[in-house]
């Protein structure tokens, strides 16, 4: 019998176990079939709510997040930073304080600060989960990309997994990392040295500054978006000397794996990290990656805003 | 400490109740034309496929068979699921315009009936619905009465119903008689 999932807030990956993500995961699966079906919507959080608060853009993980929310039959209000009263300057502790009045059951933050989100849930009553925190983690985005591997290679155990860009920034890089090791991942990391974070290799992983060896025999070549305002550091001469050491295209998989797949978080800088043919080609599963986001996203959305107390209280008297 | 169980029907008296009512089906949804079977799982899905092998043993015909997880649509989702373990639901035919029979193992309060309706609802639209279960134990808590029933059993709240499916001798219907004094197992069905 499997065991409620023990945590009340997902803040990031490097809270969980194997055993927390193939709960999620499993239960991603349920979720995946939902969204292909004509009525694309089932009545299990029916008079929930769930706020999201994105102090940062976004356009995928908020969709992602409010439609999976939708098709759980909650009720999901947004919230961006811009236009809110957090422009007219209250503290992020006084906004979630205003909300929790308000009684939701979960809010998905988003803030460029790292840590934030893990601030809040320690002062409230409501779920949180981390969409997102500075160059923290981004622990749905792991889950799905988990979710895109599994599916393609039936298991993550062992994978080979080529991580190429800007790892030093990257809050996906970092969860994915996490995740992987705890599945025996063989994970590779390549950039420029300006871009990689110091004794970046304490995370357990292998780092190359030149694609070839990075992507030898690769399962996954998961590549992360270049920030075009990294420019302004002074950390890459050049977007095009970047395409051309570091951009991927079709040629550099004969290097991987040849049941290789190529993942990216979104959204794609064509020409820059990603060959325009190579994100459209059969190896790309960019969009499957959007379409399991939704389902993992469901199935955090469900595992953390049953309620727990009451469930516990009421397991006795449950007639099926 | 065990309580005393006694076996309603054994392994040939379930061959023959499912051989009973998968006649009375296709006798009421007049031939195969029309019909699909879906299990609730888990317990009505061998129950589905064991009836499905009957029709097509006395019509010659393979009728549609698909699966709900009532899971998602239990009017306690948010609360009370101590296992919250999500099976698959699979129907992989068109329900429109089908003569949909749902089959599980035992009726009880008939909620897991409600949900299922739901569930299978939101798959299409069915001309009509129909429910047979193997065994009606009675004490409902909602409207439902079962089309088609292998047998009808007078037991109290204090005991517990268990059906044995897995295609060896050893099949069985038990009613396990808890008296009193011992409470019931947590998850009485």
């Amino acid at each position: 019998m499997t065991e409620h999932f023990r945590h009340e807030h997902l803040l990031g990956i490097e809270q969980l176990d194997a055993n927390d993500v193939i709960q999620v995961l499993d239960a991603a699966e349920a979720f995946f079939g939902v969204s292909r079906r004509p009525v694309r919507k089932v009545p299990t959080l029916r008079g929930k709510t769930i706020i999201n608060m994105f102090f940062e853009s976004s356009t995928r993980t908020r969709t992602s997040f409010e439609l999976a929310g939708k098709r759980l039959s909650a009720d999901v209000v947004n919230i961006s930073a811009s236009g809110s009263s957090v422009s007219k300057g209250e503290s992020l502790l006084d906004t979630c304080r205003t909300l929790e009045a308000m009684q939701p059951d979960a809010v998905v933050i988003r803030h460029g600060a790292s840590g934030a989100p893990h601030y809040v849930s320690q002062r409230v009553r409501f779920a949180v989960i981390n969409g997102g925190d500075g160059a923290h983690e981004h622990p749905t985005q792991a889950l799905l990309d988990a979710f895109t591997m599994r599916r393609a290679f039936g298991s993550l155990q062992g994978l080979k997994v080529a991580i190429c860009g800007d790892v030093s920034h990257s809050r996906v890089a970092r969860s994915n990392i996490l995740l992987l090791r705890m599945f025996g991942c063989d994970i590779r990391v390549c950039g420029p040295r300006t871009l990689m974070p110091a004794e970046v290799e304490a995370l357990g992983v292998r780092c190359y500054d030149r694609l070839e060896p990075a992507l030898e025999d690769a399962d996954v070549v998961m590549l992360l978006r270049i920030q075009r305002e990294r420019l302004e550091g002074a950390l890459l001469p050049s977007l095009r000397e970047y395409s051309r050491i570091y951009g991927v295209a079709e040629r550099h998989l004969v290097h991987a794996s040849k049941r290789a797949i190529v993942m990216h978080p979104g959204p794609m800088n064509r020409g820059v990290e990603i060959n325009p043919a190579l994100a459209d080609g059969p190896r790309s599963v960019v969009l499957d990656q959007v379409e399991a986001g939704v389902a993992v996203r469901m199935a955090v959305l469900y595992l953390l805003s049953r309620d727990l107390k009451t469930s516990l209280r009421e397991a006795s008297g449950t007639e099926s | 400490m065990v309580a005393p169980e006694e076996t309603v029907l054994d392994a040939d008296a379930i061959a023959r109740t499912i051989r009973r009512l998968s006649l009375e089906i296709v006798e009421q949804t007049r031939g195969t034309t029309n019909l699909a079977l879906v299990g609730i799982h888990r317990g009505g899905v061998p129950i589905a496929k064991r009836i499905a092998e009957e029709i097509r043993n006395a019509e010659g015909s393979q009728v549609p068979i698909g699966s709900v997880d009532i899971t998602l649509y239990r009017d306690d989702a948010s609360t009370a699921l101590p296992d919250p373990k999500i099976g698959p639901s699979d129907i992989s035919f068109d329900v429109k315009g089908k003569d949909v029979v749902l089959v599980d193992d035992v009726l009880h309060t008939g909620r897991t009936i409600r949900a299922a309706i739901d569930c299978l609802l939101d798959y299409g639209r069915p001309r009509r619905v129909w429910l047979a279960v193997l065994c009606d134990r009675g004490q409902r808590e909602l409207p439902i009465s079962a089309d088609f029933v292998g047998c009808a059993l007078d037991v109290g709240r204090s005991q517990v119903v268990d059906v044995v499916l897995d295609g060896t001798p050893n099949e069985r219907v038990i009613v396990q008689h808890w008296f009193s004094q011992f409470p019931p197992p947590p998850d009485a069905s």
